[in-house]
């Protein structure tokens, strides 16, 4: 436990979490001031190893590294991030739509969401990027739409515990709609759960866009999130050069650090853990 | 015994409710790649292409008769073994399939038969020092792999093991009438790749599910009478474990599912991964139809035999309410 400022006493293993997710989150916000170089200027060698100039050496078409881990860090962070908010918006609605109604909208829904997630969400993935183009509205869009079947199934079970409350059987008797039992009733009680939920899919978000790049079908160049620039770099790692590591490590270290702090506001939040499987 | 017949109907129900998932699913992959705006024909044509071409080509697909009829026709195929020919290179899917489909069967199989025994192994070990070092230690480096993404898992193997040591070969290149050795000696990187990228979950559900059976009033009797630890365990909580464990087990090669894909691209590999990666940037959709439909039909089965262990395991799910 070390003590900061503003959080009070922390666990070690959550402060380092945040602190990488701030430094992360630092690079995407800020990618177009801090980065040394543009992130598609050729500007040396083939893979150059890191020198003073470039601090992680150069790519694969000799542009430099550290530059387009700063970039992206932004494509990455800003699809995940725009992804797991199409996701929390459609599924919590729907989630808590389908718990206040009741009846053939709650029974067809929860149908709906068994048939998407018995397919594993890659698969499913790749058979509808099979049609469509790989463009970043695109990738939101099918991203947030799979993963919404998780929040659904998360704010459902949670909403149908606090539906059932007193104080949302009072404003039903005072003649409340339904939006405001579902917004000013029901929102209010179960933001704490789905905060703590939040962390997680948006590293699941983070992977799931990795590896659909990683494939070629994401991110499309000359653009590249994390997972396409390990795609690029991967014909060097038979020479013995590593710039692929350095993009994969990144993912794997940002998903890490999520997780850290997901766990620490997790325990430290709630006593209603929600659903965190997948 | 009334129990047996139970269950057996509750198995069997299980089944036909599994097929018709199946069938719900195949609706689903067909209707997956119908949201696009042209059709297969705009697609394959470009953007050059003459209305005439467009047309003919339509015809010669197929495309010019409504999804129902497309989708029942394509659906009667599937079920006679007959998966249509590929768009790209006009040639039949399902004998383009069926040796990429033993080749990854042979990988999985492979990555199962290392990391389920381990698994189960740590995750009894984890038990047996519960809280202490050894406990954390796994549970640690577990919560760390599943955030860990495949490919860092497979590049990382590579660099060392076929880059720096020499030991393996970086690319898994198999042909038909490899030697058995030479075999094995191409998918140790994926198999040790596969099998690391499930082997926390699985340990850690393990470790979850042998808890469970810890906890309950005979186990502390066991302990009461004096009996060893692993005494308790191998005589008292194993054979009661045996059937959640399963249940974990079969979910955890579900995720193996996935992970084929993207390790079978990492190690250059020729199974259906690769196949259904290549055909999907290809815009092939007979193939990814196929190929889709083949990946769920095994997550499904192996979800079904996961609740089937269950409803063997816990009697309480023999009587529904």
């Amino acid at each position: 436990m070390i003590a900061l400022p503003w959080l009070g006493r922390v666990p070690i293993g959550a402060a380092i979490g945040l602190f990488f997710t701030i430094v992360f989150l630092f690079c995407a916000i800020f990618a177009q001031w801090i980065a040394p170089y543009p992130g598609s200027l050729i500007i040396g060698g083939v893979w150059e190893s890191s020198s003073s100039r470039h601090w992680l050496g150069t790519d694969n078409l000799g542009r430099d590294l550290l530059s387009r881990m700063i970039y992206g860090a932004q494509v990455t962070v800003f699809i995940a991030a725009m992804a797991t908010a199409l996701a929390f918006s459609l599924g919590s609605i729907l989630g808590f739509a389908a718990a206040v109604i009741g009846g053939w909208f709650d029974s067809i829904m929860s149908r709906l969401v068994d048939l998407l997630m018995s397919i594993p969400t890659l698969i499913f993935g790749l058979v509808v990027l099979s049609v469509l183009p790989s463009t970043i509205p695109v990738l939101i869009f099918v991203m947030g739409f799979l993963d919404s079947t998780r929040v659904y199934r998360l704010s459902r079970a949670v909403a149908a515990d606090i539906n059932v409350m007193d104080f949302v059987e009072a404003a039903k008797l005072r003649g409340e709609g339904r939006m405001w039992i579902i917004f000013r009733e029901i929102l209010p009680n179960a933001l704490s759960p789905l905060v703590s939920e939040l962390g997680l899919r948006f590293i699941y978000a983070v992977l799931f866009l990795s590896a659909l790049s990683f494939l070629g079908l994401g991110v499309q160049p000359p653009n590249a999130d994390w997972g396409g620039m390990v795609r690029e770099n991967r014909e060097g790692i038979v020479f013995g050069i590593g710039a692929a590591l350095i993009p994969a490590a990144a993912i794997a270290a940002l998903a890490i650090s999520v997780n850290l702090v997901a766990d620490w506001v997790l325990n430290r939040t709630s006593s209603l853990k929600g659903g965190r499987g997948g | 015994m009334g129990g047996w017949g139970s269950i057996l109907k509750l198995i069997a129900q299980r089944i036909a409710l599994g097929v018709l998932l199946l069938l719900a699913v195949s609706v689903l992959i067909f209707m997956g790649t119908e949201i696009l705006p042209g059709d297969v024909a705009s697609s394959i044509l470009g953007q050059a292409a003459t209305p005439q071409a467009l047309e003919n080509l339509r015809r010669e697909l197929g495309l010019d008769q409504p999804a129902i009829v497309r989708y029942f026709s394509w659906l009667g195929g599937v079920l006679t073994g007959d998966l249509g020919v590929a768009l790209s290179n006009r040639r039949d899917i399902a004998s383009a399939i069926a040796p990429r489909l033993a080749n990854t069967l042979f990988l999985a199989f492979w990555a199962a038969a290392v990391s389920v025994p381990l698994a189960i192994l740590l995750g009894l070990i984890a038990v047996r020092y519960r809280n202490g070092v050894v406990d954390k230690t796994i549970s640690g480096l577990a919560l760390a792999s599943t955030s860990l993404p495949e490919f860092f898992i497979g590049y990382v193997l590579i660099f060392i093991f076929a880059v720096t040591l020499n030991w393996f070969p970086s690319f898994s290149t198999v042909y038909e009438g490899m030697p058995f050795w030479q075999r094995m000696q191409a998918i140790a990187l994926p198999a040790a790749a596969l099998t690391l990228v499930v082997l926390a979950h699985m340990m850690r559900m393990t470790r979850a599910a042998i808890l469970n059976v810890m906890q309950s009033a005979y186990i502390e009797t066991a302990e009461l009478k004096g009996l060893s630890q692993f005494d308790i365990i191998r005589r008292h909580a194993l054979p009661n474990a045996i059937a959640p464990v399963v249940n974990v087990v079969m979910l955890n090669l579900a995720f193996l599912v996935v992970g084929v894909v993207v390790v079978e691209v990492i190690f250059v590999y020729p199974g259906m991964g690769q196949y259904l990666v290549d055909h999907v940037s290809k815009r092939d959709v007979p193939v990814v139809q196929a190929v889709g439909l083949i990946f769920a039909a095994v997550y499904i089965g192996l979800n079904l035999i996961a609740d089937i262990a269950a409803i063997i395991a816990n009697p309480r799910l023999r009587h529904p309410r």
